[in-house]
């Protein structure tokens, strides 16, 4: 019994509340903001300290029935691989409030606290441990990211929010009907007590809701909307944190809970994962701007870390799990940029962009070190998560990791052509000659994620070692998560 | 001489101070005029149903089992108390939305008595025990409604929506009234504790009976394909007035069909499942369907409460003691969210002086916070988001439709879920994602009247609904008292 999960998730829902009332100016308002999140990060650092890395089970738990005749509960804890998770949106979630508030969105009061609304829900997401909460906390997010988007947003945001919410509340809704028929099947809704599952339709039930929102090939329709129309700090958060809640789905609930379709299923996912990988990195090579290239390769490391969770074996959940909290803090902080170069030459297209290392060290140095971890190069901790990635899916047959392998090939070159697409090359029509260097602002938002990107690649360990308790992650897994 | 039964005052009681409160209102359209009148009427009509709520409690809480009393004419039980408590609040609140409505002066006074009148009918009909008490009591509510349709003779629409309940209506009655002398002259008996142990259940003509007395119930609930009067009579009829029927007589009806299945046709219940479970479907797809093309703001909401009627009735269909809680449970955030919005349109069509539309909604949530949030709350709350109780009740139900083997009915409920998600976040998009600049129309001119009273009012729904969300155990552990009056 620990509040400090419960707190993790009520801390900024908490602040929300209170920069929905405050008499504050909208600058006010952001600090406000800005300081809840970064007590949120601290809250999460004392959790770290609190924490068992060497116990494979559930910690920091919390339980209080909510109602007990269909046997649901208030059901919280983390286990090592979400509390690395939890790091990674706490983190993310950090660097995007203070970016809005840097650049002083219109209408702060309600947009401060849908942003902090919506940390609550992730954190949520990825805590709970009793279905319903999870769903609830899971269609939560969907709330306020639907204002942010389609009031904040660009010129289309209308089309973009209806397509996004159309998608994912599909794909929850087919979520709903399995949760409810597996749960009553269980007599229990508590994740650490029901039993495995071998029924197909449950589980394709869980498995389309997690595909939409990861998202997978044939999956993706709402993306490229979705994350060109968002502001830019939330086009951060859907690729850095919301869609990783996919993700964690996957390894949270089907793999451990549905052993046997997702034996069945294996090589179907595994395929669409390749395609996913594949088809991501040549859209995002194609791709003419700058965010389109950032968004197509959050398709195909989607597909990499699917291709890592459904390998089966400890190389593979590890690197998994590394990978989601790399590509969460990388694509934020690409987001971020983007963002950045398009408030400077009101564009993002590639072809109109250029030349813009020229006098501006503090950006060469942020796009190259960021674009560099993102193309994976050796001694990255992208590189590192590959390649565990790889090594696992190779296991299952050497022609894996030779998809794997060539996307890297390709992520190198879609991710070289957008930073000298915007650092090198002649100066771009758009780029006018006042454009500034990063202010110390935008530094303060990039330069944090890039520092646990460094970190991390001197010791991508800390995780991939420590994110299933003693390293076998295959038979924590296989038993069920207990 | 002929013995007279025993008259169980306190199980009347509701439904008579309620009267009482009717009778009173119309003193004070006599003895008062002006500014006494709006505030005097008001304040009586709310007394009279906080009074009737505070009395259906005490009924609830004295009658631990409950039983069919008065020659089996009325029931005094857990079950009628909870439907009765909850058709008292609703006409509580649809005082505090009538406020503010600009009423002709003379006609004021009468309108919170017919409103009165309305739920002392309702709240009577919902503890019928018997065919005869039963048909008496859908009257009683029903003619009130029809005037209260109507009442309004400078809103255009109005009389015509009046007209068009009444007409609609009286058939609906007349198929009940056919159906239960149908039932009446095969087993010859009202009461229907006595009509199931009659035991003509695979009789043609009961069954028959059955079938249109289901109709007729249908109609009052407006489940489709029964529920063609309703847009038009929803959006005709002054919004207060739509408030309370979309609530209260929703409650009503499906309270007293629940009850009626269950206990005089149990040895039926194969074959009223099916036609249940046939009207849920096609609720749910005709709502649903038609609502996305509709603009005007009470036309959606009106097909809305069709397609909730459909969920409301999954739960009938499953027939089993989940499904009575489940139901029950789900009356409490509907009403309040069908309430509040309803509460919100009124509001808006006050400050524009026009029918409200998807388009004349433009820049609404960023004018009027509070509103705007609170019909955020409850268009989420339809759809079944959670943080509104809106989603324990659709998992409630689909729960039960589970339990009793039809886990089909939830494949169409979550279909029909992924339709609606379309209009209701629809009037949120108009609300917040399109700039006032985008109005149609120009407000009336001036500041928007502040109207404290309705915004009491929305305030209550709203805590009504997310308190449903999070206090589920309280509120499951009053709905499965009130479920055990039941035979089940």
């Amino acid at each position: 019994m620990s509040w400090l999960t419960t707190i993790l998730i009520l801390l900024p829902i908490g602040g929300a509340l209170l920069v929905a009332i405050a008499p504050l100016s909208s600058y006010g308002l952001g600090s406000l903001a800005a300081l809840v999140s970064l007590i949120e990060v601290a809250v999460w650092i004392t959790a770290v300290g609190k924490f068992d890395f060497g116990n494979p089970s559930l910690q920091l738990s919390q339980q209080v029935s909510w109602f007990a005749d269909l046997h649901v509960s208030y059901y919280v804890g983390v286990y090592a691989f979400s509390l690395w998770i939890v790091g990674m949106t706490v983190v993310v979630m950090a660097a995007c409030v203070i970016y809005g508030w840097w650049v002083g969105r219109d209408r702060g009061r309600a947009y401060f606290a849908l942003m902090l609304m919506l940390t609550g829900a992730i954190v949520g997401v990825f805590t709970a441990q009793d279905l319903i909460l999870f769903y609830a906390f899971f269609e939560a997010m969907l709330i306020p990211l639907y204002i942010l988007i389609g009031v904040w947003g660009g010129p289309g945001r209308l089309r973009a929010t209806q397509l996004f919410v159309i998608y994912t509340v599909v794909g929850s809704l087919l979520m709903l009907a399995a949760i409810i028929v597996y749960g009553l099947q269980e007599g229990t809704f508590n994740l650490t007590e029901m039993g495995p599952s071998s029924s197909t339709w449950l589980f394709l039930g869980f498995v389309v809701a997690f595909a939409i929102k990861s998202p997978l090939f044939p999956l993706h329709g709402w993306l490229p909307e979705t994350y060109r129309e968002s502001p830019p700090e939330v086009s951060a958060v859907l690729s850095g944190v919301v869609s990783k809640a996919g993700l964690y789905g996957l390894l949270r609930i089907v793999i451990p809970k549905f052993p046997g379709p997702v034996h069945d299923w294996r090589i179907v996912l595994l395929v669409l994962a390749s395609i996913s990988l594949v088809y991501g990195a040549l859209l995002a090579f194609r791709a003419p701007d700058f965010r389109g290239v950032v968004m197509y390769s959050s398709l195909s490391q989607a597909g990499l870390i699917v291709l890592g969770l459904f390998a089966g074996n400890d190389l593979g959940f590890d690197g998994a799990v590394l990978q989601i909290v790399n590509h969460g803090l990388i694509s934020a902080s690409l987001f971020l940029i983007a963002g950045m170069v398009e408030r400077r030459c009101s564009t993002g297209e590639l072809r109109l962009l250029g030349g813009m290392a020229r006098g501006r060290p503090a950006l060469a140095t942020v796009v190259m070190a960021v674009g560099v971890i993102a193309l994976a190069v050796p001694l990255s901790t992208a590189f590192a998560g590959e390649f565990l990635i790889l090594a696992g899916v190779f296991q299952q047959g050497w022609w894996w990791g030779v998809i794997g392998a060539a996307a890297m090939v390709l992520a190198a070159m879609y991710m070289l052509r957008a930073i000298s697409g915007v650092l090198h090359q002649d100066v771009g029509p758009a780029v006018p000659d006042s454009a500034l260097d990063l202010r110390l602002g935008e530094l303060a938002v990039v330069v944090p994620l890039l520092v646990c990107l460094l970190g991390l690649s001197a010791w991508p360990n800390l995780i991939s070692g420590h994110a299933f308790g003693g390293n076998h992650a295959q038979s924590v897994i296989a038993k069920g998560l207990p | 001489m002929i013995a007279t039964p025993h008259v169980d005052w306190l199980a009347l009681s509701p439904s008579l101070e309620l009267l009482g409160a009717a009778g009173l209102l119309l003193m004070v359209a006599v003895f008062t005029s002006g500014r006494t009148r709006k505030l005097c009427a008001a304040a009586v009509g709310f007394g009279g149903f906080a009074g009737a709520f505070a009395l259906a409690i005490v009924v609830g809480a004295r009658t631990p089992d409950g039983a069919a009393i008065m020659s089996d004419s009325i029931y005094r039980d857990r079950y009628a108390a909870l439907a009765q408590l909850l058709v008292a609040a609703c006409g509580a609140i649809a005082v505090l939305i009538s406020y503010g409505e600009q009423w002709r002066d003379e006609h004021l006074a009468e309108y919170y008595a017919l409103l009165a009148a309305a739920g002392a009918g309702m709240i009577f009909f919902v503890q019928a025990a018997n065919l005869m008490t039963l048909f008496l009591g859908l009257e009683w509510f029903s003619i009130a409604l029809y005037v209260m349709t109507a009442i309004d003779i400078d809103l255009i629409g109005s009389l015509e929506a009046g007209l068009k309940y009444l007409i609609v209506g009286a058939v609906g009655s007349a198929t009940l009234l056919f159906g239960s002398a149908l039932v009446y002259g095969i087993t010859g008996e009202l009461s229907f504790n006595q009509i199931a142990a009659a035991g003509h259940a695979h009789d043609a003509m009961l069954v028959v009976g059955l079938a249109m007395i289901i109709v007729g119930l249908a109609f009052k609930a407006s489940a489709a394909p029964f529920h063609m009067w309703t847009p038009d009579v929803y959006q005709g009829a002054p919004t207060p007035v739509t408030s309370f029927m979309s609530s209260a007589t929703k409650i009503a009806a499906l309270a007293v069909t629940y009850r009626l299945l269950l206990t005089a046709f149990p040895a039926d219940e194969h074959l009223w499942r099916w036609a249940i479970a046939a009207i849920a479907c096609t609720s749910l797809a005709w709502g649903n369907i038609a609502a996305l093309v509709q603009k005007n703001v009470k036309r959606i909401l009106a097909y809305s409460s069709v397609s909730q009627a459909g969920f409301m009735l999954i739960a009938i269909a499953a027939a089993n003691s989940l499904g009575v809680r489940a139901m029950l449970f789900y009356l409490i955030p509907y009403s309040a969210m069908s309430l509040g919005a309803f509460a919100v349109v009124a509001a808006r069509e006050r400050e524009l002086g026009a029918p409200v539309t998807l388009d004349n909604l433009s820049g609404f949530g960023w004018e009027r916070p509070l509103l705007g949030i609170s019909m955020w709350v409850f268009m989420l709350g339809m759809l079944g988001f959670p943080l509104t109780g809106g989603f324990i009740a659709k998992f409630y139900v689909f729960s039960a439709a589970y339990e009793a083997g039809w886990w089909w009915l939830i494949v169409v409920g979550v279909i029909a879920t992924m339709i609606s998600a379309y209009f209701y976040l629809g009037i949120v998009r108009s609300m917040y994602l399109r700039d006032a600049a985008e109005l149609q129309l120009a407000p009336a001119g001036g500041s928007p009247p502040r109207e404290v009273v309705l915004q009491a009012g929305v305030l209550i729904c709203v805590v009504v609904t997310v308190v449903s969300f999070f206090a589920v155990q309280p509120l499951i552990d009053v709905c499965r008292a009130a479920a055990s009056s039941l035979p089940i």
